[in-house]
């Protein structure tokens, strides 16, 4: 498409392409991951050596870890923001925001997104919410320190403890930007994937990378409302003296506050009806990019292609009967719990379909073992282990036993945060052509992709045993307890791998960049791919497609035809 | 849409499916995640309730003839939205457009309405943290889902007015008018809700 010479603004920065869009967003989440990258090696670095004294941190930080101790009340906060950033800012930027914006309109064949104005617009929406966030660490009182979860009463009374004053609002605020981008997004994604697909392409002909967009778009217009009606409420009671949150009887040192009628469990409940579907909008994308990914570089059509999609549909639906498998120990009635416990392990089902799904694509076929191929192994590995460990969790007469320990930190870091990572990683890799015109290197890339491997597994699959020895989830100092103290080496182990498990990102974030302009070229489709993206040229401009939009013949995994002269057929070939 | 439609809807690519525009699309997801915001707010409303026990009735603390009153101009403002929908489907721009304008009439009556219930609430006593009434959720929740809602009707009375007035500059658009509609109804309906379960109940 031809078009006017663009400026610098409105080609890097108030863009309207949905693929600048994507990479902005990109950018965003790297350095957000990076931060929050940052505040893991910090609370590792309280676990591995509790209270010990590191003088230079002191300049950084010199209220959290004045004379270089950590204090608890700047451990509290840590690991608070840890989880915020890396569930919202990285695990949802990157993966939705990012590769949703800049893969559906290339996989459906559209020229842009539905709204392209509305897709730049939920970009700079996240933008300050994310300034907000990183910005809190600065105020007086320090971050938000109630969880990623922010639990009333701690997020609700301003003088509970230091992060509940200005902390916390500035939390919220931020929340409260991301919800407004990210419905946005949703709205577009949804909108584009119905209305704009080519001719040809059948909703049963789509990428599972586009089907499982289209149910994360769905997933989050349904359940980020309940955040946000729980942020308001929250709000209210954080600034107006309401107590919607709040029972009565709560003391702050020897003071009573004057709240009563409200129940902190309304909070949980309107959290986790949007916090368990969030696992999903960061779960589903990395089953789409696996099965992509896998799918090219087994070169097999994908084992199951119906089952998939009906899986994920299943998945996505499941994903707001499960809520209240996070409150089993809240009190809640056991014959409730017994309700929650059917559905929970119901999920399993749709859940194993995906997973042997993949077994039989990679079943005896030769596989090109590319970075983007091993990371989307790791996650059909990552993703057994967390789904098994998911059960114990899952169950409430477990659950009950290990409910806040740290196999939960170990559990959820496999699924939800591993898998997704792991899945965000061989989207990069795969990608990365599409996106630059050029490919990461392969051999930086395969240090990188087994330095996190082993160093993931090194530091995650311990915390099991932690938990079941005891040790509690947001423990500051495990050493107070004698039983706990026996443990200090594993916990030492765990720290040094997540050194060497954060060193390892460094890696990749030096290939992502540096391959922007030295990486070797790339052709239009590097990875001889059959899906409607690796139809554009090398590096598409504004507009996708250089002539007339193609047409789509079939679906995009046509591998194996013994009967052409390459072993593929693209979408977009008759 | 008729259920033939439906099943002849093109789902094969390259046409809209349900052959309604993006942004008209676009218009019913928002709607469908609004509403479930209102829906969060009115359940948090019942369970606080329950867990409460006593509860003021409410025919002690308003006026509910008064309250009737905004219901019939709210309603009432939503008839014309129609007409002026219909008209719009007419190819009708100047009927339309007298019909856009006393709907946002209407809107404003509410709204005045609405501020007059306010300020007698709060003159007789209701804070937002307690009242004379009953427990002080009572009052919180009076003020977050009627101004909740407040909210909603001054946002769709703000986008009545700016079709209204890129209409007499003479960017009328026929969509858009079906499209601030769609809202419009929806800000309505859930006004029937709030009254249904914070007035009446």
């Amino acid at each position: 498409m031809a078009h006017a010479k663009e400026s610098f603004i409105s080609k890097y920065i108030f863009s309207f392409d949905h693929k600048m869009i994507g990479k902005q967003y990109f950018t965003l989440a790297m350095i957000m991951g990076f931060i929050g990258g940052i505040l893991a090696v910090l609370i590792r670095l309280q676990l591995g050596f509790p209270s010990q004294p590191w003088p230079f941190l002191e300049n950084l930080f010199p209220v959290g870890m004045a004379s270089g101790i950590m204090t608890p009340e700047f451990y509290v906060s840590l690991f608070t923001m840890h989880g915020t950033i890396m569930v919202f800012f990285l695990l949802s930027l990157l993966p939705v925001s990012g590769f949703g914006n800049f893969l559906i309109p290339l996989q459906i064949g559209a020229r842009d997104m539905a709204f392209p104005f509305l897709n730049m617009l939920s970009f700079w929406t996240v933008v300050p919410g994310a300034i907000i966030i990183i910005i809190s660490f600065f105020v007086e009182g320090g971050a938000a320190a109630s969880g990623w979860t922010a639990y009333p009463p701690l997020s609700a009374i301003r003088s509970a403890i230091p992060g509940s004053g200005a902390g916390q609002t500035l939390w919220l605020v931020g929340m409260i930007f991301f919800v407004a981008s990210f419905t946005m997004g949703g709205l577009n994604f949804v909108v584009t994937i119905l209305n704009l697909r080519t001719k040809g392409l059948r909703l049963m002909r789509m990428p599972l990378t586009t089907w499982a967009q289209f149910v994360v778009g769905i997933l989050g217009l349904l359940s980020f409302p309940a955040l946000a009606a729980g942020a308001i409420l929250l709000t209210f009671d954080r600034s107006l003296g309401t107590s919607f949150f709040l029972p009565a009887g709560i003391f702050i040192g020897d003071t009573l506050m004057p709240h009563e009628g409200g129940t902190p469990l309304l909070w949980q409940h309107l959290f986790w009806f949007l916090g368990h579907p969030e696992v999903y909008i960061i779960m589903l994308p990395a089953m789409g990019f696996t099965s992509d990914v896998l799918a090219t570089f087994c070169r097999r059509p994908i084992f199951g292609y119906r089952s998939m999609v009906y899986a994920i549909m299943a998945i996505g639906t499941l994903s707001f009967l499960v809520w209240g498998h996070h409150m089993f120990v809240s009190g809640m009635s056991p014959f409730l719990g017994s309700l929650f416990v059917v559905t929970t392990l119901a999920i399993a089902i749709p859940s194993a379909v995906k997973a042997f799904n993949w077994l039989f694509t990679i079943a005896k076929a030769k596989i090109r073992f590319t970075t983007a191929a091993l990371f989307a192994l790791a996650v059909v590995s990552l993703f057994v282990t967390g789904g098994l460990t998911g059960i114990f969790l899952g169950t409430n007469a477990t659950d009950i036993q290990l409910h806040d320990t740290y196999f939960v930190v170990g559990h959820f870091h496999f699924i939800m945060a591993g898998a997704g990572l792991f899945g965000a990683f061989a989207a990069v890799y795969f990608w990365y052509p599409k996106m630059f015109g050029r490919k990461l290197n392969e051999r930086i890339g395969k240090i990188h992709f087994w330095i996190t491997f082993v160093a993931y597994y090194a530091v995650f699959f311990p915390m099991h045993y932690l938990g079941v020895a005891g040790m509690m989830r947001r423990i500051y100092d495990p050493n107070v307890y004698e039983y706990l103290q026996p443990l200090q080496p594993v916990n030492l182990f765990i720290t040094i791998s997540a050194f060497v498990l954060f060193a390892g990102q460094l890696l990749f974030l030096w290939n992502y960049f540096v391959s922007m302009r030295r990486g070797e070229t790339a052709t239009g489709n590097p990875w001889d791919a059959a899906g409607l993206e690796w139809s554009t040229p090398a590096k598409p401009g504004h507009g996708n497609w250089e002539g007339d939009i193609p047409e789509v013949h079939r679906w995009p995994y046509d591998y194996s035809r013994p009967d052409r002269k390459r072993d593929f057929v693209g979408q977009w070939e008759s | 849409m008729s259920q033939t439609a439906i099943a002849q809807a093109d789902w094969g690519g390259g046409a809209s499916p349900f052959g309604v525009a993006w942004q008209k699309m676009m218009m019913w997801f928002f709607i469908v995640t609004d509403a479930l915001l209102f829906a969060g707010l009115l359940v948090s409303y019942g369970v606080v309730r329950i867990a409460t026990g006593s509860w003021p009735v409410q025919s002690e603390v308003f006026s509910l003839t008064y309250i009737a009153a905004m219901t019939f101009v709210l309603i009432t403002s939503s008839a014309t939205m129609a007409c002026a929908v219909k008209a719009a489907e007419l190819k009708r721009p100047q009927i339309a457009t007298r019909w856009l304008w006393l709907t946002i009439v209407g809107g404003f009556g509410f709204l005045g309405m609405q501020a007059y219930e306010w300020s007698h609430f709060i003159h007789e006593g209701g804070a937002i943290a307690s009242n004379p009434w009953g427990p002080p959720t009572f009052s919180q929740f009076f003020f977050v889902i009627t101004g909740f809602h407040g909210f909603h009707v001054l946002t769709g009375v703000t986008v009545l007015l700016v079709v209204a007035i890129r209409a007499a500059i003479g960017k009328y658009s026929a969509a858009g008018i079906e499209n601030a509609g769609l809202y419009w109804h929806f800000v309505d309906l859930v006004w029937v809700f709030v009254f249904a379960l914070f007035y009446l109940v």
